[in-house]
């Protein structure tokens, strides 16, 4: 069955929700885009890993997700943080070290959270989050609670036996899991056929473990989006878990802010055709073709965000770095 | 005059050689054959020795040291490497459970001559994580040898020691160390496990150390030199098998001790080494030993935190002076404006 037969034909978002859609996936871009143009001033004193050309998974995922669902990443985490709703001056000046980061300086890039918004964590080991999400929504079906637990992974995590664990007990029980695959070919240098069987995808590791699972063009936020749907309703209607996996690409190299087709391990020419399959601008051409935005609004729309990112930044270099005590501070609970 | 390399070409070569004189050995790691080669210790390996020998590994480090473990049962003599100790979290099942016991187990008659290779760091915001110094941890399971070698020398020597030995090594390396150079021969040569080093002579305070805390040690004993107080520094190499034997006697000799690592100092290898020379000295101790570590405090990730989180030279080198009861200012040297990089030309991320 393909995926558009299971969820239902073609369906499409509501003009206002694609430009939601757009705006969201254009906000990701930006921060990040000024990340890496600000990276090499040295005070951004930490890993960070850019998702520059994986806007549409979170952004597609987040749109079906309420505030109470609860959101767990690993390290290339912004855009899932950004989409959740995570405060984005709290994520500017954690990366900056700061007194105003959302981890007091004590996570960094690769440990954002926003417990307001339901985005617990993102941690920088392979699949560590990955049961932990899974003893969430366990715990959320034992209280009681209205939650969906959206984790966010890449194909890399997938190898992992922590994966395959956790995968098995959420199927078993039938919690409320979206697990979502972001397959964007490489972990850090290696090729995918270095790491897993020819020709098949992640999302073959689905019916095994009992759920259902589908795959999809990870570059296309409205395929992300009616996927998304379909798995986050069932899982809060006591459906189940869902695995999703989305086809994407990372642009930059894996940690850092520059291009890496230097190092020879995937070609200029591949980045270059996966750029012209750009998630943000051929949604937005997209849009201007159905009618959905034009001219006025996109301008109006980049202002805003520029302002914002602008007022992000601002604050996170003025706000003071943490006290020496911190240091010591929350080892434990008191 | 002898040959200058810097500690990670030292590694490189050691597995090349050992990859040439030995058809059972072979290397293993995330990203091993890969651009950037861990950090260039393994890098064009794969060229020499082909994809058979030097090669990836899927994201899999439990099942992948199993994996390795049992072909070094059946005679190979692999070399595994973690990016990061962080991620041999993962494999802790097999090392321990499996790895540890064999020999022990099988009256004599298995062994598992599997090395271990895992790096450790500090720096650029690498944050609770990815940061870990976890040397006590391996030290504590017996049936395993953990080594850390400080010099260039040393790391060629001894994990050309470590793969050709018959137990499981772990081998324990600090990034700050990789630029750091030193007189390497080109021969194939071994640096024994489980003896200690005397890295600088001294007759007042004895300083043991390993690894990169090595190297502060000995910025500690020039500190000291200056405000005349004359340390000696011992420079571990191994944890264990731990060389007493070497602790004790420096310590008859100085009668002071003062501990320094790279790791966390409660229930870490420091206490192992100031019981041994309570054990074997405490006759000649003139005064209670110290320890310099890290605090029992995940590492924090903004620079401005980990500034006080890391010890420096000084903060050594004022722990021996206390043991002589000395009180000194000492001065440190202009390190530049982050204390969160090996040297100002390093610009991240790593
Ligand atoms: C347990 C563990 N092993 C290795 C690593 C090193 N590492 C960090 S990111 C990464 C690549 C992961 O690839 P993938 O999951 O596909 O995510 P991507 O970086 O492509 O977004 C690796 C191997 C790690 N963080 N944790």
């Amino acid at each position: 069955m393909t995926p558009e037969a299971a969820i239902g034909g073609n369906a499409r978002p509501e003009v206002e929700a694609r430009q939601e859609l757009y705006r969201s996936m254009l906000r990701t871009r930006r921060v990040e885009e000024a990340i890496v143009d600000r990276y090499a001033e040295q005070e951004m004193r930490c890993p960070v890993h850019i998702c520059i050309g994986q806007e549409a998974p979170p952004t597609g995922v987040s749109a079906h997700l309420q505030k109470q669902d609860h959101v767990y990443s690993a390290h290339r985490s912004h855009g899932h943080y950004l989409a959740k709703g995570g405060d984005m001056p709290a994520m500017i000046a954690e990366i900056y070290g700061k007194a105003d980061g959302c981890a007091v300086g004590k996570g960094g890039s690769q440990h954002l959270i926003d417990l307001d918004a339901g985005f617990i964590c993102s941690a920088p080991i392979l699949a560590s989050t990955i049961s932990v999400g899974v003893g969430d929504a366990w715990a959320a079906r034992q209280r009681g609670e209205d939650r969906v637990i959206v984790i966010y992974f890449g194909d890399g995590s997938t190898e992992e036996g922590a994966f395959h664990e956790a995968m098995n007990f959420a199927g078993v029980n039938k919690l409320p899991v979206v697990f979502v695959c972001e397959n964007n070919l490489y972990s850090v240098h290696t090729l995918l056929e270095t790491r897993q069987p020819e020709n098949q995808t992640v999302r073959r590791l689905g019916p095994p473990n009992g759920m259902e699972s589908f795959d999809g063009d990870g570059n296309d936020v409205e395929e992300v989006w009616r996927l998304a749907e379909y798995a986050v309703n069932k899982a809060r209607n006591g459906g189940g878990p869902t695995l999703l996996e989305f086809h994407t690409y990372r642009w930059m190299e894996h940690c850092g802010p520059l291009d890496d087709t230097h190092l020879g391990y995937r070609s200029a020419e591949e980045l270059e055709s996966w750029k012209t399959r750009c998630p943000v601008d051929n949604y937005r051409d997209r849009l201007i073709e159905d009618g959905s935005v034009d001219q006025a609004w996109l301008d109006s729309a980049e202002k805003t965000l520029h302002r914002e990112i602008e007022a992000a930044f601002t604050a996170a270099k003025n706000s003071p770095f943490p006290d020496a005590e911190e240091l010591f501070r929350h080892v434990y609970p008191e | 005059m002898t040959r200058e390399i810097k500690y990670f070409e030292a590694l490189r070569e050691a597995q090349a050689q050992c990859l040439e004189s030995d058809r059972d050995v072979v290397v293993m790691g995330l990203g091993v054959p890969g651009p950037t080669g861990v950090f260039g210790t393994t890098k064009n390996l794969v060229d020499d020795y082909g994809p058979d020998r030097v090669f990836d590994m899927p994201s899999s480090e439990n099942a992948m040291t199993g994996m390795l473990l049992g072909a070094s049962g059946n005679g190979m003599r692999p070399i595994m490497v973690h990016m990061r100790v962080d991620f041999a979290v993962l494999s802790m099942e097999p090392l321990v459970n499996q790895a540890a016991k064999w020999h022990y187990m099988y009256g004599g008659k298995m062994r598992a001559p599997l090395t271990v290779r895992m790096i450790i760091g500090q720096g650029w915001g690498q944050g609770p994580q990815h940061s870990q110094a976890l040397q006590a941890w391996f030290a504590h399971i017996p049936g395993l040898k953990v080594i850390m070698p400080t010099t260039a020398h040393d790391a060629k020597g001894m994990l050309i020691a470590a793969v050709r030995d018959d137990a499981p090594v772990i081998s324990i390396e600090h990034r700050w160390l990789y630029g750091v150079s030193g007189a390497v021969p080109e021969e194939m040569y071994e640096t024994p496990i489980g003896k200690a080093r005397i890295m600088r002579p001294g007759k007042d305070v004895t300083i043991v150390a390993a690894s990169y805390a090595s190297l502060l040690a000995l910025r500690a004993a020039e500190m000291l030199a200056d405000a005349g107080i004359d340390a000696e520094v011992l420079d571990l190499r191994t944890i264990t098998p731990l060389d007493r034997q070497s602790i004790v006697e420096s310590v008859r000799k100085t009668g002071r001790l003062v501990v320094a690592d790279t790791g966390t100092a409660e229930f870490g290898i420091s206490a192992e080494i100031v019981c041994a020379a309570v054990e074997g000295a405490s006759e000649s101790l003139k005064t209670a030993p110290r320890r310099v570590g890290l605090p029992s405090v995940p590492t924090p990730t903004s620079p401005a935190l980990s500034e006080h989180f890391y010890p420096r030279a000084i903060n050594i080198a004022e722990a021996a002076a206390a043991t002589l009861g000395a009180k000194i200012q000492f001065t440190e040297p202009e390190t530049g404006k982050w204390h969160d990089v090996p040297d100002p030309s390093f610009t991240g991320p790593y």
